[in-house]
């Protein structure tokens, strides 16, 4: 048919277009529709694409009918599709649950704009992941951090504002990191085709300039994975950001960051030149297991509910960069496994805090004290988010942990070992933070009145939470595609 | 019904028993109901696979495969289906047990209390019949959380901390040690699955082995061997139906009772023997064995007592599991049973006490004898059980892991066990002494029985001590059946 074969080209576009429509209506109420079919019809486009990837191999699609590399290519392999379809199902589950949570949150009157906002943050991550291009990764980059600086600026506390502003600061070093590196590239190739990148840069390896590019780019990188030390706009950002907000950035936008991380390093540069030229695993390594073990601490001191998830969210990039850093077969798919895993325990958790925060404000740990009795679909899927966090069977995050800790054992890595399930131990004390709080502190005294969240929130945060159990048991489509998407990656070029 | 479907049900009527109990919250007398009703059925489905099965094909139910090549699924095997009808039986009496206690006591949360309780009961069903260890690990850490809200039931501050202590202790083990150590078995061996001889191969070495082995004892933190004791005596503070269900049978005896599979069906007795380290876990076992009776001594607490008692026993266990010889395995596959049905009757009591004569000081029952008669005569039943005279069923696993530790020529670790024979008379069997033949403190205090649901049960496992040392055979074979 000839509308899906533009599939790949219309995840991206159908949400680019739906953001300037949610300006013209400048209404609440038709904003939130055009998102919501802009979203899920997405969705739907990338359930069709990861079947059609998975049936007939990577989809190559010439934007406007130029033929790469002078044209611009989009290229969907497993791992885009994969990847795509984790933006889009958040997506579509962060639509449902915005309209309550935002009505509460922003001001009437900008409301439409917040959707606009993350329709391009949205359309800027999909493209990221659907083009084969390496300018048009930095365009669609800039697209989806433009926009997120404004949405998070939108935050009820006032505190918002600087947060987007260090973020803002932050991010444009980041990309401008990112454009230098490609800018470096190009000087030495002469193209900016991915595949084609792959297939001039072994003749130009060895000098300096491909070298300095390769810095710029994985540092300008790192900066938007919020890789450890380069996290620091993170939890601001998370914390302070409108709640339906924090929830879709956390599950996608690092996401996505790991993403192009992964295409960059494996697919442009290849395994040889990353990881034996250049000593990044151990980079990698080093500082994956930094972020996991500070951050975790850090997480475990925190009153902030979003604050405390926002430095769990900078320790479980250390997991996926610890997973990249094994540079095995293994170790990679383990990195995209939590990638996925990591989407939706997060997704839950802060959709979760959003529901909270729809009824009692500002999420602390002891503002949510008592709560166990008032909201408790609510508090139990914070909890059943935080074990899978945690990594306690039968959740997907078990699952995660089982392949990262036997990447690390396969290499005899096990002083490694021990430090991943230290760090998982240290999230069980930050999540039982919240458990006990939740259910065994005294209720503060107008706690009462508090009822549980509306349905539109709570099906969302459900769906996630099943998710999260019923990808815990059946990993077949999880952990199978993450391999095949390995084999992919680590196999051939791009 | 045989085979598969008996397993699917196995699992299920505690979870329905879990929902049923939440609808019928608003009516108590309905969801006890539930909860006795579905114990009673969980029994009897559990005598069925035990009745029925044949050993040489098991059944196996497979209920997800959440790693490649590794399912969760459930295989019975000699231990595991003792450890189940064990738990099984002892869960209805239990919940008998609780509906007096819990009113006797007024506690609040009752339906939050008979939930969790269902679902740890679940929980343990799953340990018990693991195939493989994952499925027993996925099963140890929901009973782990499940267990949690009963152990800090009470809501205050010591619940509170009691629980953190817990949790810690329990995840922390089995997430830092247990877990590493299984990734790694299934690093090396390409299979978790429980096979009769071990699953290592000749290239591992000892020292690999060694360390694995280590790993697998601490991290099975429910067999509280020191130094990761202190959860135990901490988890106390749950009403005193979950001492004595969990924390003396379902949690506690799910943690032997993985070491107790590991060595039998991971690491194979043979390699146990073969093992030096194994004897140094034996040396520590005992030494639990004995500490943990010295506290016991200084515990005027009755539940602080019986705790580290519980502590002590387990070190039976583990033992006998460290030997690598035969009896030692049987004798402590045994003692699972005879322990539990022996320290559930003494938990019992010690509720019974408290809510009929709100006592909790082993001082402050002097002369209660005379008050509470039949309370007390079952106090020394089960006691006596425990020391392992007969004609009480603790004779028979104890006889067998002395003989263990004299077939492992271990002479050291029978002095230890005769002499914690010894202390056991000493902390436990005064107990009732003191309550029948010293004075009591005051007069017409009005302390009168316990109350009558809570009588049935103690009567149910008391007698339960005394026919498993007439009926012993039908567990010797059953245990026998793990080293075939």
């Amino acid at each position: 048919m000839d509308l899906l074969d533009h599939l790949p080209v219309l995840v991206v576009i159908m949400p680019l277009m739906s953001a300037p429509l949610c300006v013209l209506f400048d209404r609440a109420r038709p904003a939130w529709l055009v998102s919501m079919s802009a979203s899920w019809l997405s969705f739907a486009a990338a359930v069709y694409l990861l079947i059609q990837v998975s049936r007939d191999g990577t989809i190559s699609y010439r934007l406007g009918g130029w033929a790469p590399p002078w044209g611009i290519e989009y290229r969907i392999d497993l791992l885009g599709a994969y990847v795509l379809l984790i933006v889009t199902a958040i997506a579509a589950l962060v639509m449902v649950f915005a309209r309550r949570s935002l009505e509460k949150e922003i001001p009437a009157d900008r409301i439409a704009r917040v959707y606009a906002a993350l329709l391009l943050v949205f359309a800027g991550l999909t493209g990221i992941t659907a083009t084969g291009d390496a300018f048009n990764v930095f365009v669609f980059l800039e697209i989806s951090s433009l926009a997120s600086y404004a949405v998070i600026s939108m935050g009820r506390d006032r505190r918002a504002l600087s947060a987007a502003f260090q973020y803002l600061v932050m991010g444009t070093i980041g990309a401008t990191f990112i454009l230098i590196g490609i800018g470096l590239l190009y000087m030495m190739t002469g193209t900016l085709n991915m595949l084609d990148l792959a297939a001039r840069l072994p003749e130009v390896a060895d000098t300096r300039t491909v070298r300095a590019g390769f810095a710029f780019l994985t540092v300008g990188i790192g900066l938007k994975l919020a890789l450890f030390p380069l996290h620091l706009w993170l939890p601001n950002a998370y914390a302070y950001a409108p709640s339906a907000v924090t929830a879709f950035l956390s599950a996608t936008a690092t996401k996505v960051a790991v993403y192009a991380l992964l295409r960059f390093m494996f697919g442009v540069f290849g395994a040889e030149f990353s990881l034996n030229k250049m000593p990044f695993d151990l980079i990698l390594m080093v500082l994956g297991l930094a972020g996991i073990l500070s951050a975790s601490l850090v997480a475990v001191f925190q009153e902030d509910v979003k604050r405390m998830l926002a430095y769990s969210s900078v320790a479980q990039i250390g997991y996926m960069v610890l997973g990249i850093s094994l540079a095995s077969n293994t170790g990679v798919s383990a990195a995209i496994l939590h990638v996925f895993n990591h989407a939706l325990m997060k997704g839950a958790l802060f959709l979760a805090v959003g529901a909270l925060a729809y009824r009692i404000g500002a999420v602390t740990v002891s503002s949510i004290a008592g709560l166990g009795r008032r909201m408790p679909w609510t508090v139990a899927a914070l909890v059943v988010g935080g074990l899978s966090l945690i990594g306690v069977p039968p959740t997907a995050g078990f699952v995660s942990k089982w392949y990262l800790v036997l990447g690390t054992l396969e290499q005899d890595l096990w002083p490694v070992a021990l430090l991943v399930l230290i760090g998982s131990l240290l999230a069980l004390a930050y999540v039982w933070k919240l458990v006990e709080a939740a259910y065994f502190a005294e209720p503060a005294a107008d706690a009462a009145a508090v009822r549980e969240a509306p349905l539109s929130m709570l099906i969302p945060v459900w769906a996630l939470v099943i998710a999260n159990l019923y990808f815990g048991v059946n990993t077949q489509v999880s952990v199978g595609v993450a391999r095949q998407a390995t084999d992919l990656l680590m196999g051939g070029g791009g | 019904m045989s085979g598969a479907p008996l397993l699917t049900w196995i699992l299920l009527v505690p979870l329905l028993a879990a929902i049923g109990v939440v609808f019928t919250r608003n009516r108590p007398n309905v969801r006890e109901t539930v909860t006795v009703v579905a114990g009673i059925v969980l029994f009897l489905l559990v005598a069925t696979l035990a009745a029925t099965i044949s050993w040489d094909q098991p059944p196996t139910l497979v209920l997800a495969e959440p790693v490649h090549g590794l399912a969760l699924a459930l295989t019975p095997e000699p231990l595991g289906m003792l450890f189940a009808l064990v738990a099984g039986f002892l869960w209805p009496v239990t919940s008998v047990y609780a509906i007096g206690y819990m009113r006797a006591h007024h506690e609040q949360n009752q339906t939050r209390f008979y939930t969790a309780f269902a679902v740890s009961i679940c929980a343990a069903m799953g340990i018990a019949l693991a195939g493989n260890m994952l499925t027993l690990f996925v099963f140890y850490e929901i009973l782990s959380v499940a267990t949690y809200p009963l152990v800090t039931h009470a809501g205050n501050e010591q619940a509170k901390r009691a629980g953190r202590l817990y949790l810690g202790l329990l995840m922390g083990t089995s997430i830092g040690f247990m877990l590493l150590a299984m990734i790694w078995t299934w690093q090396l061996t390409g299979t978790l699955d429980f096979t009769p001889g071990g699953v290592f191969g000749n290239n591992v070495s000892s020292g690999v082995l060694s360390a694995l082995l280590v790993l697998y004892v601490f991290g099975a933190g429910k067999a509280a061997l020191m130094p990761f004791h202190r959860w135990l005596p901490a988890a106390m503070v749950a009403p005193t139906p979950v001492s004595a269900l969990l924390h003396a049978v379902a949690v506690v005896k799910a943690g032997v009772f993985t070491i107790l599979k590991v060595s039998v069906y991971l690491f194979g007795i043979d390699r146990i023997a073969e093992l030096p380290v194994s004897s140094w876990l034996a040396a520590l076992a005992g030494l639990t064995i004995l500490l943990a009776s010295f506290v016991a001594m200084t515990k005027d607490n009755l539940k602080a007592r019986l705790a580290y008692s519980t502590i002590s026993q387990l070190g039976y266990i583990v033992l006998g599991a460290m030997l690598g010889v035969t009896a030692g395995v049987i004798g402590g596959g045994m003692h699972i049973a005879m322990h539990a049905f022996g320290k559930i009757t003494l938990f019992f009591c010690a509720g019974a006490i408290l809510v009929a004569a709100h006592k909790t000081k082993v001082s402050e029952l002097d002369g209660l004898g005379r008050r509470m008669p039949l309370t007390m005569l079952a106090f020394l039943i089960g006691a006596l059980s425990i020391v392992g005279l007969p004609p009480f069923g603790g004779t028979w696993s104890k006889w067998l892991l002395v003989q263990g530790t004299l077939d492992a020529g271990f002479w050291v670790l029978t002095g230890v066990l005769m002499l914690s024979s010894l202390l056991n008379v000493m902390y436990l069997v005064s107990i009732p002494v003191r309550g029948f033949f010293r004075a009591p403190a005051s007069q017409g205090d009005g302390i009168r029985e316990a109350p009558t649901a809570s009588l049935i049960a103690i009567a149910v496992t008391t007698t339960g001590c005394v026919l498993l040392f007439f009926w012993a055979e039908p567990l010797y074979r059953l245990a026998g059946g793990i080293v075939r």
